[in-house]
């Protein structure tokens, strides 16, 4: 059995572990290129939104390279992205591909079909071998993403354009592979001491800190949003990202999997705008902007995927944030025909809106929003 | 009498290619330049930069491009400001009318609103993923109905009694319009009516929740079109202001921009000079295989010597613009 799964940002760091631990072959899917996603529109629905075209384009790649079976999240909600390990499972079966499917869902939604599911990898894997596994892929998700965020810290302000990002990808590999927590403590601990050394020696200004909400998958895979934070740290931008794949494993998977997880501290941070859930992070998205607002953060930009009903709903009520909290706010909607001039051209505008505005008004006043009550820069 | 010295703006966009030189002391336009891009940055620009030369004696002191061409351009000439066309409608904007708080902006394949309070930037949008409500919409029409673009705006504003047109996408809006047609509405009244389909179409589209303050200033090249002008005012109960240069905004700001840059470092100019009309450009692409990411790479060369190149995630291929 040789496993595969797809892409999301540095998620196939701890995922590879994870499935290397448990005894099985892994096949890490190519990084994200024009051809996956040529090869994954190509078999897709068009109307189904981005991720899951370029997920296909994954599997495809993948199985190109010998791998044989997929593992990928299901159940219900929370978007349409719960449905799509059945979809996708559909479109390979079409094409007629003998890759075989596992959905890992969580198990308050369906314990029969996750008990089959876990058997069908366990029976294979080394069952005494779980908790080693688990801990290994914990401690290299919380490694890389430890590692994403001091590279959002110092990108800004590194001397040499681009040299953050190579020092960041060679931290991130050294984290892959790392077979013991102690070594990949000893690479994180490494890699943010080069990352730091990155900034240059006569410091610039105090950047501009912008948040980024949105859709989970286009806010972590940069082949996807076009390298979004990249391009804003290019421009001087310090940028705050309100996702946490670390908190989401927390919330979703230890304390949703037995029913704790609930969101009432986003429901409060985004009242007067939206009472509850609306699937997807279109909650969060609101939440995370009200707050970014009360923290000073200079502007938010909001990433979605065209078609993506949560963030779509987010995208209606931002402007009565905006006005409210007086925040600049940026939606940027991706899809299989974004162009990239269009992209960098309203990131650069919008960057020039913050800049000169804050020279008006603002002039030392901001500071970082690393450290603050927010802890968006914490993992 | 020595040469003229002027700023430089250049604005490369998709449709048109704009240059315009500004006086460095009243920032008032000396002489500017509409072209056709059709498909070749690199020559319009080449080209502009011919007629300028021969249009005057020039010393150029500072040079700025935007527009989508604005990083190609900017490499040709030695750009001193290399800015997106936002913030240099907006500067051009502020400069023609200190006051202004709304700038309308269509292009031939884009189309804008900028917010402007207190002579700061405040909120902007872009035409997202449809055409509909920009100047490539109200020539294809045009065409179809065999009226130059030019008399467009005159004959629209002939209408008595504006056609309703269904204007959220191009082919729709050209059957509606045969079918208007068909039942016998006059010329101007379709005229007319294209226009307020596409004021519709922009304003349910680009200025989606946006507050439209006056004073309203309408730039781009659909400015010319008087017929768009007055579907504007019909529908934001507003008068709407063309500046006398609503066709080379973009090109006058970016000239603006590079006058305030150099003023504020100090700097020389790194205009390279009009000998650029003399020499040969072309540019070179392809697919680098070093590493998974597969970047495209554009290289330009100036008569056979690399000049710049981009594209590349990771940094290499990159010339030094010092060594062109």
């Amino acid at each position: 059995m040789k496993i595969t799964f797809p892409h999301m940002g540095s998620l196939y760091i701890p995922v590879e572990a994870l499935f290397q631990e448990l005894g099985f072959e892994v096949v890490v899917p190519p990084p994200c290129t024009k051809r996956t996603l040529e090869l994954g529109s190509r078999y897709s629905p068009e109307i189904a939104c981005l991720p899951l075209k370029v997920m296909i384009g994954n599997y495809l790649e993948a199985a190109e390279l010998g791998a044989d079976t997929i593992a990928m999240i299901g159940g219900c909600g929370p978007c349409r992205l719960g449905y799509y390990a059945e979809v996708q499972r559909q479109i390979l079966a079409d094409l007629g591909s003998t890759l075989d499917m596992v959905v890992i869902e969580t198990p308050l939604e369906n314990p029969s079909r996750l008990a089959r599911d876990a058997a069908k990898i366990l029976g294979r894997g080394k069952l005494s071998r779980v908790p080693r596994a688990l801990i290994l892929a914990w401690e290299k998700l919380k490694a890389c993403e430890s590692l994403e965020k001091t590279a959002l810290r110092v990108r800004p302000k590194e001397e040499k354009p681009g040299l953050t990002t190579r020092v960041l990808e060679l931290a991130l590999q050294k984290v892959r592979q790392a077979a013991a927590v102690r070594t990949v403590h000893k690479a994180v601990q490494e890699g943010i001491g080069e990352l730091w050394a990155v900034q240059e020696k006569h410091g610039r200004q105090d950047p501009i800190i912008i948040g980024l909400v949105g859709e989970i998958y286009t806010v972590f895979e940069p082949f996807v949003n076009l390298r979004l934070e990249e391009r804003l740290g290019h421009l001087g931008v310090e940028v705050a990202r309100t996702i946490s794949l670390v908190q989401w494993v927390k919330d979703h998977v230890f304390k949703g999997s037995i029913g704790l997880y609930r969101t009432t501290h986003l429901e409060r941070s985004a009242e007067g705008f939206l009472s509850g859930f609306v699937g997807g992070h279109g909650l969060e998205t609101i939440a995370r902007s009200n707050e970014l607002a009360n923290c000073g953060a200079a502007g938010v930009v909001q990433i979605l995927p065209f078609t993506c009903m949560p963030e779509v709903i987010a995208q209606a009520i931002l402007p009565d944030v905006s006005r409210a909290k007086e925040l600049p706010i940026l939606s940027l909607v991706v899809d299989e025909h974004t162009g990239e001039a269009g992209f960098q051209t309203r990131i650069e505008a919008f960057v020039d809106l913050l800049s000169r505005k804050r020279r008006e008004a603002y002039r030392g006043q901001t500071q970082s929003l690393f450290g603050s009550r927010c802890g968006f820069g914490q993992y | 009498m020595g040469k003229h010295k002027a700023y430089l703006g250049v604005d490369v966009g998709s449709v048109s290619t704009n240059l315009v030189l500004i006086d460095p002391e009243t920032d008032r336009v000396l002489t500017k330049l509409y072209l056709r891009t059709n498909g070749d940055p690199i020559g319009t620009v080449v080209k502009g930069m011919q007629k300028l030369a021969e249009a005057g004696e020039w010393e150029v002191v500072g040079v700025g491009t935007t527009g989508s061409g604005r990083q190609l351009a900017g490499v040709m000439l030695g750009a001193d400001v290399v800015k997106n066309e936002i913030t240099a409608h907006a500067v051009a904007a502020l400069k023609h009318n200190p006051k202004v708080s709304t700038v309308i902006e269509i292009g031939g394949q884009d189309s804008k609103i900028i917010l402007i309070r207190s002579g700061v930037v405040s909120d902007f949008a872009m035409n997202t993923i449809c055409a509909a409500g920009t100047g490539s919409f109200l020539d294809q029409q045009a065409m179809r109905l065999g009226i130059d673009i030019r008399d467009f705006g005159r004959i629209a504003l002939q209408a008595r009694h504006p056609v309703r047109i269904a204007g959220r996408c191009t082919v729709f809006a050209e059957s509606d319009m045969i079918h208007k047609q068909q039942l016998g509405h006059s010329i101007p009244d379709i005229l007319a009516g294209l226009c307020e389909a596409m004021v519709r179409n922009y304003l349910s589209n680009v200025g989606k929740g946006k507050s439209i303050e006056p004073a309203v200033l309408f730039q781009g090249g659909v400015a010319a079109n008087q017929g768009i002008r007055k579907a504007l005012e019909k529908a934001l109960g507003l008068e709407v202001e063309v500046p006398i240069n609503y066709d080379v905004m973009g090109a006058f700001g970016a000239a603006v921009l590079a006058k305030e840059r150099l003023q504020a470092t100090g700097d020389k100019t790194r205009f390279g000079g009009f000998a650029v009309a003399r020499s040969s450009f072309d540019s070179f692409s392809w697919e680098c295989e070093d590493c998974p990411n597969n970047c495209e790479i554009v290289q330009i060369r100036r008569d056979g010597r690399p000049l710049a190149c981009w594209g590349s995630r990771c940094g290499k291929h990159q010339v030094s613009s010092d060594s062109a």
